[in-house]
């Protein structure tokens, strides 16, 4: 029944081969654990993606309940960590998640760089993962906010007094993050909640995508 | 992609009707134990995955994530923080060279200069060799950086008293409290311990007295005795009147359950 299902559908739009293209890529003796286990440094560049993937899970739960605004904010995520079934645990991947992606993307970046995986013909891959890198850095910084507390609150004033001392632009790079020359208040916390769910993630996507698709075609770095 | 004459389309698609079969590739004319991605390698990498989140939820369920009070941009005592990976760049700061009329330094060319190093690291070190020793310039720097990034986040970080941030900031209880004036304890409460506990036991000069959990033996002890920074002799009365105050500390405790 099923491969009927699958014969009918690959018959008119030729699904095999766009599977096939990842299921049949080769993966060498060098980086696999089961051969050496020496190759479990291989795996940090695909924890940090399982990670990214409970970040956009749990964080898609996460505003169920969230509401960025100033009133309520610092409340709904009381309520979902004090009296929602399991709240406690998604908000608490949520948040461990963003302190272990950033460890998962640091050694992941260490193994790159002391294997030079960035040579010729990789140069533009470690751009883009440096990239990511940059992204994720964002998302933890706008995503501190966003529980209203004092501690989210008061970092990010500071955060955004670093960016007003920026010669030149630094007034306009403040009211651009905060939506105010002088206030942290309503307008920052939405536009920090735009930022953290809707711009970064689909830059992140982006960024995820080449990286990947650059992968795909170059083939893993071979053994030292 | 199949080109050339001859090609047969499913009706008038662009799909091919020749089928490509459905088997996997041959590995076996590569060199070393190479195996397909699907399905024999996902399935290592899916144990691993596994044990991985069972490790991760494990940390999730030990430390629940913290929540500080709400947001309150009138505290002026609050010492800000950032999160810990970008403690490094927060210490960096304080240092003379990265301060006060050097701070552009600080804030822009010493990150600007390693960060952009990281993001140009193919082009600066564009030598052959892929092994470290044959390229002792880019690995010193790494190393360089690496251990001033750990230095910097362990300076900053040693300093802080997490617990005693953490206690102190905790959310106030939202449960709304009863006060019954009428209770024979309240009298005592009023002259002994309103000053710094609060008309509403919300606190003040002292913590909260709402959501403690101790018994009205322990609360006259330290209404007697003091406990952290309270000093001893709070309350100067009789024992029938520490009964009671101990006994109305309960009775609005249990109301705001």
């Amino acid at each position: 029944m099923l491969q009927k299902i699958y014969d009918w559908i690959d018959d008119r739009i030729d699904i095999t081969p766009i599977w096939r293209d990842i299921a049949d890529h080769e993966v060498p003796e060098h980086v696999n654990p089961a051969h050496h286990f020496s190759a479990f440094v291989y795996c940090f560049g695909g924890l940090t993606f399982f990670v990214v993937v409970i970040q956009i899970l749990s964080g898609m739960f996460l505003t169920m309940y969230y509401v960025p605004d100033i009133e309520n904010a610092w409340k709904s995520v009381y309520y979902l960590q004090t009296e929602v079934a399991h709240g406690q645990i998604v908000r608490g991947m949520h948040h461990w998640g963003a302190s272990v992606v950033i460890v998962m993307l640091l050694l992941h970046t260490l193994r790159v760089f002391f294997q030079g995986a960035y040579k010729k013909p990789r140069e533009l891959n470690w751009m883009v993962g440096v990239l990511i890198f940059f992204v994720m850095l964002g998302l933890g910084f706008t995503g501190y906010l966003l529980p209203w507390d004092n501690k989210a609150y008061f970092a990010t004033q500071v955060g955004l007094e670093i960016a007003e001392q920026v010669p030149f632009i630094g007034q306009e790079l403040k009211t651009l993050l905060a939506g105010d020359a002088t206030i942290v208040g309503a307008q920052t916390l939405t536009r920090f909640f735009a930022i953290h769910v809707f711009f970064l993630p689909g830059a992140l996507f982006a960024l995820l995508a080449i990286h990947f698709i650059l992968i795909r075609r170059q083939g893993i770095s071979g053994p030292l | 992609m199949h080109k050339g004459k001859g090609m047969k389309f499913v009706g008038d698609s662009r799909i091919s009707a020749e089928r490509k079969p459905n088997i996997p590739k041959d590995y076996s004319e590569y060199p070393g134990r190479t195996e397909a991605f699907w399905p024999n390698f996902l399935l290592k990498e899916w144990l691993v995955g596994a044990v991985f989140l069972v490790g991760f939820l494990c940390l999730t369920l030990a430390h629940p994530s913290p929540l500080e009070g709400m947001a309150d941009p009138t505290n002026a005592s609050y010492i800000p923080l950032p999160d810990w990976y970008f403690l490094f760049l927060y210490e960096l700061l304080k240092y003379e060279f990265a301060s006060g009329d050097w701070t552009l330094m600080g804030i822009l060319i010493l990150p600007g200069l390693a960060f952009g190093a990281l993001l140009l690291a193919p082009f600066l070190d564009n030598g052959p060799g892929r092994r470290p020793h044959q390229r002792p310039v880019a690995i010193g720097m790494m190393l360089l950086g690496l251990v001033a990034v750990i230095w910097l986040t362990y300076t900053s970080a040693a300093h802080v008293d997490w617990e005693g941030r953490a206690e102190a900031n905790k959310p106030v209880p939202q449960a709304e409290v009863t006060i019954d004036e009428s209770h024979p304890g309240f009298a005592a409460y009023e002259n002994s311990c309103l000053a710094c506990h609060g008309a509403e036991l919300e606190g003040g000069a002292g913590p909260s007295l709402v959501g403690i959990e101790l018994s009205a033996e322990e609360i006259a002890t330290i209404a007697v005795d003091g406990i952290g920074t309270m000093p001893a002799d709070q309350f100067q009365g009789t024992d029938e009147e520490l009964e009671q105050l101990a006994d109305f500390i309960i009775t609005v405790n249990e109301s705001a359950e």
